[in-house]
């Protein structure tokens, strides 16, 4: 499979703080790969360079054949990479179903709609007109997932979906990524669970102080492996 | 009786100052963008009026037509070249800039029209009035004024509440970095913005100039009122300028009734009674 986003030796800096070193990544067309790491490792970060929050001039970073580096968010959306943003990110002033509209602002052509985004979430139906503050920190975790298929991208990042939920909130949310790679749609995933994330991903990268520090497919690597890249050694021997 | 006409004179001045705060209002609840020269550029629209008037010979009313649009293109070219630069987390470098603007604007206007106080008559409208009965009358032309303030604010909302372009203006508002995850130029927003709140900056202008007289120093007093208005109603709620417009219309109006020198101070100070009171304003928009 040819790769659909490709990320070589990158650098990322707020001011001057470097958050990310040398990054390697890439991602094929359909695939599934998972992003973990301590607090503070640069997964967010990774996904904001991705998306265009944090603009990395000059760096390689290419998405279909586009130099990613050369467009402003608003234009990366376009091009088919929509997130799911850590903390949610809802518009407080909008409904829920208003929060799903305004993702389809780009207009990209694809499956999702608002209906087949209420069909995944049946949920979201029932709350459409509700405030997007009132909703239980699991429906506004399916209203982002949402809005970002109302974009119908190629790459749907999901960043710490997780983040707060009961375990069968979460096996209800996750149960819903099957039917989101069943058009094709690649998807890039931070998790703090490092079983979850083995589970639904097959390929995986671990982050650490801004590093790749271990990457692989889910299925073969080893656990102990993947604890130590996590953690890093000088936890591992501490 | 006296009494009740000075009330709903004041009533029906608060509709040119909720016009007044209106702009600013969406200005600041969309951009968190303070603009200090917003009288000056209603004053500017009140000239442009005197200009027409002179150059046309038409009613007043009719500059609505060119000012209106020339202004919200204006201002979505001069939000996109210059104050998008400067739209950010920081508030000052925006009032520095809109101060200078102000000062700008004024020696322009003291240039090209002298200090003179100007009016510009809409003929036998000025005069005209309604009769309610047991003496109590409206003047055609205050009543069109309070109108069209209601009609404004209506559509802004109606916007705001029903459009696409409204939604994402909301949307901006409560997050401007997120709104671009969805496609969305929040500098091309901005400058919708901006063309709408100049839309309404034009409108008001026009209003002045049939309902008052106006000169070239006039606008910084106007952006007082807008701001007492706007803080009065709560911020992020156009009816509840509208609210702030005509409460401070009032207490103005019946200041001029104990005592003519007594109208501007009474209005501020129900304002300043009620900035200690409900600091919040009357109708602050309601979060979730
Ligand atoms: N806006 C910012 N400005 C400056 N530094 C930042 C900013 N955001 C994050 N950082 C720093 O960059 C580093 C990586 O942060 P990032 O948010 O990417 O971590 P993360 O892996 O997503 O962690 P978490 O699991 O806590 O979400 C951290 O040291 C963090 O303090
Ligand atoms: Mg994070």
């Amino acid at each position: 499979m040819t790769d659909l986003l490709t990320a070589s030796s990158l650098d990322a800096f707020y001011g001057d703080f470097q958050a990310l070193f040398g990054v390697n990544f890439r991602i094929s067309e359909g695939e599934s790969v998972a992003l973990i790491g301590a607090n503070g490792a640069g997964k967010s970060t990774f996904l904001k360079v991705l998306t265009g929050l944090l603009p990395v001039p000059g760096q390689s970073l290419t998405f279909d054949g586009t130099d990613l580096t050369q467009h402003p968010a608003h234009e990366i959306a376009k091009l088919g990479i929509a997130m799911s943003p850590e903390g949610r990110r809802l518009f407080p002033s909008l409904s829920v179903r208003e929060n799903l509209l305004l993702g389809a602002t780009v207009a990209r052509e694809g499956p999702w709609n608002l209906q087949a985004v209420e069909d995944l979430f049946p949920i979201l139906t029932e709350k459409a007109n509700t405030p997007s503050t009132l909703l239980s920190g699991g429906q506004q975790q399916m209203v982002a997932i949402g809005r970002a298929l109302m974009a119908n991208p190629k790459i749907l990042l999901l960043d710490e979906v997780s983040l707060g939920l009961a375990p069968v909130i979460i096996r209800d949310i996750y149960s819903a990524l099957p039917r989101i790679r069943e058009n094709g749609t690649s998807v890039i995933l931070v998790e703090q669970d490092i079983g979850q994330a083995v589970a639904v991903s097959d390929r995986l990268y671990c982050l650490q102080e801004g590093r790749i520090s271990l990457e692989g497919p889910s299925a073969t690597l080893d656990r102990a492996d993947i604890s130590a890249a996590y953690f890093g050694r000088k936890k591992e021997h501490a | 009786m006296e009494w009740i006409n000075a009330i709903l004179q004041g009533i029906l001045l608060g509709g040119l100052y909720a016009l007044f705060a209106a702009g600013l209002s969406l200005m600041f609840g969309i951009m968190r963008f303070v603009n200090l020269a917003h009288g000056d550029f209603i004053i500017a629209a009140a000239f442009l009026t005197l200009v027409f008037v002179d150059l046309t010979g038409l009613s007043p009313l009719w500059a609505i037509v060119p000012i209106v649009p020339a202004m919200m293109v204006a201002g979505y070219i001069g939000q996109r070249v210059v104050l998008n630069r400067l739209s950010g987390k920081d508030l000052l470098p925006s009032i520095l800039v809109t101060f200078g603007l102000s000062v700008i604007l004024q020696n322009l206007m003291l240039e090209t029209f002298s200090a003179d106080s100007r009016r510009v008559s809409a003929g036998a409208l000025d005069t005209a009035a309604i009769p309610l009965g047991g003496g109590l009358a409206v003047g055609v032309i205050p009543l069109l004024l309070f109108v069209s303030a209601i009609a404004v604010i209506a559509l802004l909302n109606w916007i705001f509440a029903h459009t696409a372009v409204g939604r994402q203006l909301r949307a901006t508002s409560d997050d401007p970095e997120t709104v671009s995850l969805m496609g969305i130029n929040k500098k091309h927003l901005f400058a919708i913005a901006m063309s709408l709140a100049s839309g309404v900056v034009a409108l008001a202008g026009v209003l002045l100039a049939v309902k008052t007289n106006f000169d070239p120093a006039a606008g910084p007093v106007r952006l007082l009122f807008a701001f007492e208005a706007v803080i009065i109603g709560g911020l992020g709620s156009l009816w509840g300028t509208l609210a702030g417009g005509v409460i401070l219309g009032v207490a103005q109006g019946l200041g001029a009734k104990i005592d003519p020198g007594m109208q501007i101070l009474a209005g501020h100070i129900v304002f300043l009674i009620i900035l200690v009171l409900r600091p919040q304003g009357l109708f602050p928009k309601q979060r979730g």
